[in-house]
């Protein structure tokens, strides 16, 4: 029974069969988060070389340390769960992995926030444009990135795997501006920060979504 | 039961590995699907390796497996097939994506899924009998009712048997003009009788078929 159930198939598991070729399988997933963080690293000293360090300098907020500590992680556990994702038979779990990152790291930056918005007034001391066009500009470059790494893989839940994807690029991009931007927020800088992590977010969700899904190719 | 399906339609009948007899016990079960996660994660090594003997024993083990995946999310018929093959596309094509340390069959079957789910959205709906028992049942089945062909078969019995319990004259007419679909002309020409006296006949043999015929459980003429 199954013999007849087969031939059908013979003709594709034989033109199957004639393209194989030796491939190296994939590193694991905290290889590859390990490999596109250290991609992370190397972008920051190639940026040292062209900015300045403000953020080191000026007063420094209580929770400045918890920030960067929690975006780092965030954007470490979010780029090892899209990876871990982007492998066909690993749980979807693996999603949650960086939410409580994540709430450290929004969590951290309430005290900011809110002196932020309680403060003076809406005026930046220092164009919060620069900060857009910074994320902007870093985000870019690491979600191209991150995108070829994770097509390698076979992401079957393309959009998932793409927010999350977003999610690590918009948290690496927060921790590398912190040395170069003043701890000390306004309210602007707040809303530029906010609105370019969740449209770094949104976009790779949408676009990642359909460069991700092999069946699209 | 949300389905009745044939057994030798069902994908896990097809199995090569998983013979019936097994089905009731759990440690065979258990035991025969070890051996081949062992098996299939062993060839699948070997083919990324390049081996393509290992590679097609391992595409031909992958068809049942991929098949109750694909059943197992719904689809049925045709596109059952086509999911399957879909499914091999994609395992070659991402094949370095399988960790050699890891199991298998786990893989295998989300790819299926995957590609189940992807042929489910492309038709625009889902197998209304895997959510709706209630609906599956009241659907009628276009065959013919079990019997019906023996049915049938019993009345021509008994049609022909009546038929050639006829005297000569009446069988020949009813053969010729009714059974064989002849015009009065070449039936008198084929049996030498007149047109008049073939037509007295049929309408003779008509009655008496069905004098035969009409009572109850009678099959013979004159009975």
């Amino acid at each position: 029974m199954s013999e007849i159930q087969l031939r059908p198939h013979d003709r594709l598991v034989d033109d199957l069969v004639a393209r194989l070729e030796p491939v190296r399988p994939l590193p694991s997933p905290g290889r590859r988060a390990l490999v596109w963080a250290g991609a992370v690293l190397a972008l920051g000293l190639g940026l040292l070389a062209v900015l300045e360090l403000e953020g080191l300098r000026g007063p420094h907020p209580a929770e400045a340390p918890l920030v960067l500590f929690g975006a780092v992680l965030t954007a470490l556990s979010a780029a090892y769960a899209a990876f871990a994702t982007s492998v066909p038979g690993r749980p979807a779990r693996w999603a949650l992995l960086p939410l409580a990152p994540a709430a450290l790291w929004i969590g951290a930056s309430g005290p900011g926030c809110l002196r932020a918005l309680a403060g003076p007034g809406l005026e930046a001391p220092h164009a919060p444009h620069g900060c857009f066009i910074f994320l902007l500009g870093v985000s870019l470059p690491l979600s191209v990135l991150l995108v070829l790494m994770l097509r390698r893989a076979c992401p079957l839940r393309p959009n998932l795997t793409a927010a999350l994807g977003g999610l690590a690029v918009a948290a690496a991009a927060a921790a590398l501006l912190a040395p170069f931007h003043p701890l000390e927020t306004t309210a602007v800088d707040l809303m530029v920060h906010g609105a370019t992590v969740l449209g770094v977010i949104g976009l790779n969700g949408l676009a990642g979504g359909r460069l991700l899904d092999r069946s699209r190719r | 039961m949300l389905l009745i399906l044939a057994p030798e339609t069902r994908p896990d009948a097809l199995f090569p590995l998983r013979p019936r007899t097994l089905e009731s016990r759990p440690q065979a079960r258990g035991g025969a699907a070890m051996a081949l996660e062992e098996r299939l994660a062993a060839a699948m090594r070997a083919a990324q390796g390049g081996d393509a003997e290992a590679y097609r024993a391992l595409l031909r083990a992958c068809l049942p497996v991929a098949r109750a995946a694909v059943w197992a999310q719904g689809l049925r018929g045709e596109a059952v097939e086509d999911a399957v093959q879909d499914t091999l596309v994609t395992l070659h094509r991402v094949r370095a994506s399988y960790d050699p340390a890891r199991p298998f069959l786990p893989w295998l079957r989300a790819i299926a899924q995957r590609r189940a789910i992807d042929a489910l959205r492309r038709a625009g709906r889902r197998p209304r009998e895997v959510h709706d028992p209630a609906a599956y049942e009241a659907e009628p089945d276009a065959r013919p009712a079990p019997g019906e062909g023996l049915e049938a078969r019993e009345r021509a019995a008994d049609l022909a048997r009546a038929v050639a319990a006829l005297p000569a004259g009446q069988r020949q007419a009813v053969e010729e003009l009714a059974l064989r679909e002849r015009s009065l002309e070449e039936a008198a020409a084929l049996t030498g009788r007149s047109k008049g006296a073939l037509k007295v006949n049929l309408h003779r043999a008509i009655k008496a078929l069905r004098a035969s015929l009409a009572g109850p459980g009678v099959g013979r003429p004159g009975e």
